[in-house]
Parts: C-alpha cells; structure tokens; sequence
C-alpha cells in the first residue's frame, strides 16, 4: 500500500467482518485491503484468499544448507590436520551426523524466523497509523486504502456490515 | 455464550472452555493483569532467588579465585555434582519443548494455558545448564576452545567426541527454544503494548517489533510456527540422546548402554514436566489463574508424568537386567554396587522417587488434589537429579579397578553453585512472568468462542478448517 489514504472499520462480530471482506473482494479490492485479528483467525485468512506461504521455502533452503554446512565443515576440519583418534578414520561420517543434524535444525529454525520477518515486513518500527489498540484486544479491523469514487464504493460496503468505528481521510 | 455453531476447531477437539472466559478482550484482561504491581509473595520469591544467584555466583568466583582444588572432583570422580546438575537443568528444559512444539503438533489444545510459562522454563533451564560445563572446566577464560574457530595453532575441535556434539547440541538448542520463545510472544507483547504506558510502552513497542496483527502477519507467522514446532520436536529428542552419549559412548561400567538415549530423554521429559508442576502451582495461586489452570490441566500433566515414569522405571529395571544378563563381572558388579555400595542411600531415592511416588497418580483424586500433585512433582525432582547423581558418581567411582575404586564427597563449593543454580533459575522466570505476558493470549483466544452476529458459524465450511 502506498498511502494510508483509506478507510478503517473496526467489527465486533466475526461473520460480520468475514463477510465484508468477501463482499470487498469480490467488488474488487484486493491488494488494497488489510485485515486486523488479535488472533490467527483461519476464515479472515480464508477470506483473503491466501495461499501457501512461502516460508516454508525458507525453511527448507535453511535446512538444507544447514547439513550441507555440517558435513562439509566436519569434512574439511578433519582434512586440514588430519589426527587419528580412538583408531577412527579421518573421515568418520557417522559422527558428523549429528553436527550435521543439529545445524540443519539452527539453520533451518534461524532462516524461517527471516523469511517471516521479510514476507511480514517486521520488524516496522515506524508507527503505523491505520491502527487501532483494540485489536490486539478483542475487536476485528479492515482498512481499504481507496479515495475518490472507489472509497465511496468502499464505505457503503463497510457499513452495511454495522461495523463498531469508522475512520477515514488521509490519516485515518 | 457457547452455542454448538460457534464452537471453534480446537473446542471440537477437546480443548477447555473456561468458564470465567467469555469475550477476547477478557484474556487480555486477565493476562495482562499478572503484569502489574506485584504482590508480596513474588517479593519474597525474588528476593529468595536474588539470594541464590549471590550464591551461585560467589561459590564460582572463589572456584575461580582458588582454583578447581576448591570441588571435590579427584581421581576418579572427575565427574560430579558440576555434571549432574547440567544433565538435571538440560532434563528439565525438554518438557517446556514437548509442550509448546510436540503438543502443538499433536494438536492437543490443553497446551495452550501452560505452554508459555513451559517454554520460559526451558529457556532458562538450558541458561542455568549452559553455565555448568563452564564451571566445569575449571579455568573458564579457555571455554572458548570449545568453539570451532580459525586458530593459528591450527587446531580444531575433534567432531568424534561426543563432548563435541554436546556443544553443538545444547547452543542449537539454547538459539531455537529461545528464538521459538519470542516468536510467539510478538503478538502478546503487541498487546501489552497497546494497553500500556510510559516506560513499559517502550518496552514493548521495541520487542513487538511493530507486530500489528493484519493479515499478512499472521499468515506467514502460523506456517513459521508449525516449522518451527516441527524443527524443535526432533531437536528436544536429539539434545537428550547426545547428553546420554557422553556418557554412552564411553567405555565405563553403568555408562555403556544402547538403552541411554531414550532412557535419558524419557527422564528430561518425566522431570521436566514435574518441574512444569512444581512452577505452575504457586503462579497460579500468586496470580488467581484458576480459570486458566484448571485440574484438567493438572490432570493431563499427571498422565504425562505416569507414562514417563513407567518408562524410566522400565529403564532402569532394564539396566539391572542387562548387567545381570551380560555376564560382565565389572558390570555385575557395578549395579550390585549401586544398589548396595557406598551410594546405597542415592539409589533408593532415585528409585522411590522416580518409580513408586509417582505410581499414587493412578488414583484420580491425586491427580484432581493440587497440594498431593505439587508434593509429588518434588520428590520427582529430587529423584531425577538424583538419578544423574547415581549415574555419574556410582559408575566413575567403581571402574575397572579395584585399586582405583575411590570416593566422592561434594564440597561446599559445589553445593553452594547446584544450590544457587535454583535462584538463578528463578530469577529469570520471575523477572519473566512480571515482564511479558506469561500465558499465551492470541492463542488462548482461539478457544474461547468466536463472538457472531449471526450465531452461526462463518464462512465455507470447506477448505476453511485447513
């Protein structure tokens, strides 16, 4: 969204806003629209039409990368000096297993909290003023970020669904 | 409130409705109320665990100051209390990973009140283990060899060391609970924000990291979770096999068994979740948080601990079996010496605590009783620290050798650092309950009831359930 030029409305009621969120959609708005929960609220996130999210490609890249990192460091160490101990080969892959596995677990646990963090924008410390403090309490949100004839379109929409607070403008 | 429509995924599946719950700005309410001015039994506590940490830290810096010579550690006890308290504190960290990682996974909704505070637990736990190998090793300024890192004496740790794999395996596991800890309190600590002033405002501005909730946050945050419960579950189980391996691998009579990894890793569970209990009591006292702890809670950790104790029980019996059964004079005579050798009295603890206190959970009224439960959950943990003990002292003081055959006694020392291990422990997990929302908001918000309009339930019922 480039501008915070909308309008915001705050729900009390779960359908209510499922519902508006449908009828926007299928009226047109799309990338222009934003939804507020206090919670992960499956049918908001239906509504929206999303699809798999692509963290799960961070993870595996992360993963992958981490066992790669395991073995061949485990690997290379050995080689550089290479020392025998207890009898063991140089290159006792068995034992490197489990370096190897736990860096799959750091670097895949690591690599999908920051594709979260850059697929969800955070960490924004820029305040954000479409934003109400009550829903991160008990009260659902939908901001359209529309003007002119569109935001009309978009407020008629809106209060049909008897939403608790509306607030538009430039700032909201 | 509850019609049979509105009744959420989770509630369908067994989870608790809480009576005193009804709408979503209650648990905000109510949660966030634990983070006001405290009472003056959290003063106490903290008080008591500031004591401990003066401890701790003043049993290490005269070790530090007189040297290693202050422990009781000697030829051939060089493993003591330093070793059984890592393994105790590691242990007690893995049940806060099977409640909020494996439990999630198993979708099993009960979690939801406990698994915040179970996951500070195991936070904090492996804080408190992570100390020890550093007290261990006497001159703590060279711990840093234990990291891999270009040196010019071109030396590299040896990756066939199970000691290795240890430091691998515990700093992972510090990083990830830490990392899924703070995760899921984002969306919590937003809405202490909202509801906050001043300082605290500040405070939680900056570790909510702008979180606010819209769609898009939480869409890739639910799949980061499930990767994450789904990275940490084979990691809890992999942290406790490779403790088991430092001492498996080795060749010392009671400590080369096949059976270690998932002895050891049942018993981090059984004792962790004892410690679960023993922490869940008095916060839910302190805080009035019965209508979020309730006896069913109480009652699905006691089953858990049944199951684990059964098994750690079974393992045990299976160690006594298999010295017998092998035929090795030293192993024979190594379990004849646990159980009837100078740490007679060690063993019998670890076997009544471990093995037959918990057996009274059978009877539901001890289940239901919160005083019998948080009795139980600290005999369970004297026994599991005790358990370790027996491992580790009984074994190395009875090798091969007769004429090596030696005794441990622990110092002062090193009772004073295991003793102030607790306060420092607490410490951080009182800090924790006073600081950040110490039980899951969003997701508790998923059981209560959906408020409708309509009282019907929204959307296709299709696809949406996914």
């Amino acid at each position: 969204m480039s501008s915070s030029s909308g309008i915001l409305a705050s729900f009390d009621y779960l359908d209510d806003t499922v519902e508006a969120i449908e009828e926007l959609r299928s009226s047109g708005f799309r990338s222009d629209m934003r939804a507020y929960a206090p919670f992960p609220e499956h049918h908001i996130e239906h509504a929206m039409g999303y699809d798999q999210s692509p963290v799960r490609v961070w993870t595996l890249v992360g993963g992958l990368t981490g066992t790669a990192t395991g073995f061949a460091f485990t690997s290379w160490t050995s080689m550089d000096w290479p020392l025998v101990t207890g009898g063991k080969p140089i290159l006792s892959i068995p034992a490197y297993v489990v370096i190897a596995f736990e860096l799959t677990v750091l670097f895949g646990a690591l690599s999908t909290v920051l594709g979260l963090f850059i697929m969800s924008r955070l960490p924004g410390f820029k305040p954000s003023v479409v934003y109400d403090p009550e829903f991160s309490s008990g009260r659902f949100g939908v901001f359209v970020g529309a003007d002119g004839k569109r935001l009309d379109e978009a407020r008629s929409i809106l209060q049909k669904y008897q939403p608790v607070e509306l607030r538009e403008g430039a700032h909201v | 409130m509850a019609t049979t429509e509105a009744l959420t995924e989770s509630q369908r599946r067994g989870a608790l409705t809480h009576p005193d719950v009804e709408e979503y700005s209650d648990v905000n309410r109510d949660v966030l109320a634990m983070l006001s001015a405290p009472g003056r039994g959290w003063w106490v506590l903290f008080g008591l665990a500031t004591l401990g940490v003066v401890l701790f830290f003043g049993s290490w810096f005269w070790q530090i100051y007189r040297g290693i010579g202050v422990s009781g550690l000697t030829s051939p006890v060089g493993w003591g209390v330093y070793i059984t308290t890592f393994v105790f504190w590691v242990g007690i960290a893995h049940s806060g990973t099977l409640i909020s990682a494996i439990l999630f996974l198993f979708r099993a909704p009960w979690r939801q009140s406990v698994y915040r505070a179970a996951e500070a637990m195991t936070v904090f736990a492996v804080m408190t283990a992570g100390v020890f190998p550093l007290i261990h090793v006497g001159r703590v300024w060279h711990a840093y060899w234990l990291i891999p890192y270009p040196n010019q004496r071109f030396l590299w740790p040896n990756f066939r060391s199970p000691l290795v794999w240890d430091v691998f395996a515990v700093t992972t596991y510090f990083t990830v609970s830490a990392v899924f800890f703070y995760l899921g309190l984002i969306p919590d600590i937003a809405g202490a924000r909202d509801q906050s002033t001043g300082l605290r405002r500040k405070l939680y501005s900056f570790l909510s990291m702008g979180w606010q909730g819209t769609d898009r946050q939480w869409h890739h945050f639910g799949k980061a979770y499930i990767f994450l419960a789904a990275l940490a579950t084979p990691l809890v189980l992999s942290v406790h096999s490779v403790v088991s391996w430092d001492f498996a691998v080795s060749i010392v009579p009671g400590w080369h068994a096949t059976v270690f990894a998932p002895y050891f890793v049942a018993g981090a569970i059984f004792s962790g979740v004892a410690m679960v209990i023993t922490l869940a009591v008095p916060i839910r006292k302190i805080f009035k948080l019965e209508a979020y702890l309730t006896t069913k809670h109480f009652d699905a950790l006691s089953k858990l601990i049944m199951l684990t104790s059964l098994i750690v029980f079974y393992a045990y019996l299976t160690e006594f079996f298999m010295a017998w059964y092998s035929g090795e004079p030293p192993e024979k005579q190594m379990f004849w010496n646990r159980l009837f050798g100078h740490y007679w009295w060690a063993t019998w603890i670890m076997l009544v605590c471990n093995g037959f206190v918990p057996m009274m959970l059978w009877f539901k009224r001890v289940r239901h009783s919160i005083p019998a439960l948080f009795a139980i959950s600290i005999f369970i943990n004297i026994g599991m620290w005790f358990e370790r003990y027996v491992i580790i002292v009984t074994s190395l003081s009875h090798e091969y050798e007769p004429f090596a055959w030696g005794v441990y006694r622990p110092s002062l020392t090193e009772m004073g650092i295991m003793i102030g291990s607790f306060g420092w422990f607490s410490f951080w997990f009182l800090l924790f309950i006073r600081l950040l929302p110490p039980v899951a908001i969003a997701e508790l918000k998923e059981v209560v009831p959906a408020p409708m309009r309509r009282k019907k339930s929204v959307g296709a019922p299709s696809g949406a359930e996914a």
